[in-house]
């Protein structure tokens, strides 16, 4: 399959690009595998890439019952960040910030990670002083944070309605330079190409319907293309967690909801970075292509469709208008839904069991994607070890029962509300 | 878009109402073991089909209602009483 370079481009386009092979094999299932790793999303892939570079474990399967980039790694608004506030979370993210920028490097596959900045708008003193505190906090943690004065925020971004009579004026703002947005696509094929390149079979279609099990240990799992058996099983399917452990007896601490997102036409360059909106919640951003990528509150009820309703649509839209005006005069091209594990404290789960041979990733609310180097990373790690990489040690399912949840916002077990 | 038969006011669109919880969860006993705090609290059943879910009508008359919907469809099939169940009435 051979590296991409710029020479391998050249020489391909001399013979009419006639001469690229696919990116990645389309394998037959072997009745036999050290690890699978049950959904081919961004965690899923990042987890066997992770798996085979870092652990040498080579005898791996990703099944995934649709296709590789179907669903929710390309149902994201794109953003990576770390501008996390508590322990159990900040070298994690952190450490995807540092993945994120050798990506396209490390993968040969360019990711665009874009890293713009993320700017956080406050549009009152208090809300700037908990700003101030959340940026000392990250500095302490070495997470890259500045204040921004209400100029600041301005002059980064024109098009923010600055008038002193809109309905809430800027007041200032939080910078995380060195945060931005990766190309959500290219993470997965990138992911997928590297782990495939290094002997991982990636089986699209194909439906994990059941576990296999000797005595109380998982030895396999039973999919519409046959039984497949494994030393290991690592789930990566968020969004549909709840499901595939109930064919275990397990209940999860995890609701299902959607999130809804949005991209305009393309447009000429008009956000410079990835921009939220304090007084409600907005988070846009503008994609390489021109579209504007925007989006707000999950729907806020337990659901597993792939769509939401518009009530919250029109939440989403008018706190955009209230920020930047002039976004009502494009056409919206594109709305659609993700199905999130809306765990009970907004934090994810990445830990050995609950099971003899099950490895569990789940929980990731609706920032899936900026975690996906991190989490596939610690995820590797700890189907590897048997036990938990120190970024992901906090992250264990019996937090919830001893008391060690890890809850960003304060909501408590609430998870329409994290 | 989801509509709500409030058994008070009539059918209402769901902006008119927000969004409970699952209404099947029953808390344990004061002195049951933190095991079984801890499910109740924490855990869920957390269905991909028929849902029985508290909504309240925050924006009519401020009742607290169960209704029976398909966390697939959105198809809502029951609304009722906190106090009643959805099988009483087939």
């Amino acid at each position: 399959m051979g590296q991409y370079n710029a020479l391998n481009i050249a020489w391909n386009a001399l013979r009419g690009h006639k001469n690229w092979q696919r990116a990645w094999r389309d394998p037959e299932p072997k009745s036999n595998y050290d690890v699978i790793i049950i959904g081919g999303g961004g965690h899923g892939l990042a987890t066997a890439y992770y798996l085979a570079k870092n652990h040498g474990i080579t005898n791996v399967a990703i099944l995934e019952k649709g296709w590789i980039g179907g669903g929710n790694v390309g149902r994201n608004t794109t953003i990576v960040r770390s501008n996390y506030l508590l322990d159990g979370n900040s070298p994690f993210y952190e450490h995807g910030m540092n993945l994120w920028r050798d990506m396209a490097q490390d993968l040969n596959y360019n990711v665009m990670f874009s890293p713009r900045g993320v700017m956080n708008i406050a549009h009152t003193k208090s809300q700037y002083d908990t700003f101030a505190r959340r940026a000392n906090t990250m500095r302490l943690n070495g997470i890259q944070a500045e204040l921004l004065s209400r100029d600041e925020v301005l002059e980064r971004e024109p098009i923010i309605d600055g008038s002193a009579d809109t309905r809430f004026p800027v007041w200032g703002g939080i910078l995380q330079p060195d945060a931005g947005n990766a190309r959500h696509d290219a993470v997965a094929w990138g992911y997928a190409r590297a782990a495939d390149q290094l002997g991982v079979d990636i089986i699209q279609n194909c439906e994990v319907i059941d576990f296999i099990k000797q005595g109380e240990r998982i030895i396999g799992v039973k999919t519409n293309r046959g039984d497949i058996h494994a030393d290991k099983v690592g789930m990566a399917v968020a969004g549909s967690s709840s499901r595939l452990a109930q064919k275990l007896g397990i209940r999860l601490p995890i609701e299902s909801h959607v999130l809804q997102a949005f991209v305009t036409e393309p447009y000429k360059p008009l956000i410079n970075g990835v921009v939220t909106f304090g007084a409600g919640h907005f988070y846009v951003s503008q994609s390489d292509k021109g579209g504007v990528v925007f989006g707000g509150d999950i729907d806020g009820y337990n659901t597993y469709a792939q769509r939401g309703n518009l009530p919250v649509f029109e939440d989403v839209i008018a706190g955009g208008l209230t920020m930047m005006p002039c976004l009502s005069r494009l056409k919206l091209l594109r709305n659609w839904g993700g199905v999130m594990d809306m765990s009970m404290d907004g934090s994810p789960i990445i830990d050995v069991g609950p099971i003899d041979g099950l490895y569990l990733n789940t929980g990731w609310c609706y920032g899936g994607f900026k975690a996906t180097p991190a989490s596939g990373y610690c995820f590797a790690h700890t189907i590897a070890n048997d036990e938990a990489h120190e970024l992901n040690k906090a992250y264990t399912l019996d937090r919830f029962a001893k008391g060690y949840t890890i809850d960003e916002k304060g909501m408590g077990p609430y998870p329409k509300a994290h | 878009m989801m509509r709500i038969n409030c058994p008070y006011c009539g059918e209402r669109e769901h902006s008119e109402f927000t969004y409970g919880e699952d209404a099947t969860r029953t808390a344990p006993d004061n002195d049951a073991p933190m095991e079984e705090w801890n499910k109740f609290v924490y855990e869920r059943d957390n269905p991909a089909g028929e849902h029985i879910e508290y909504w309240h009508h925050a924006f009519g008359c401020r009742a607290w209602l169960k209704v029976q919907r398909n966390t697939f469809t959105h198809d809502i099939s029951w609304v009722g009483l906190p106090h009643e169940h959805p099988e009483a009435e087939s």
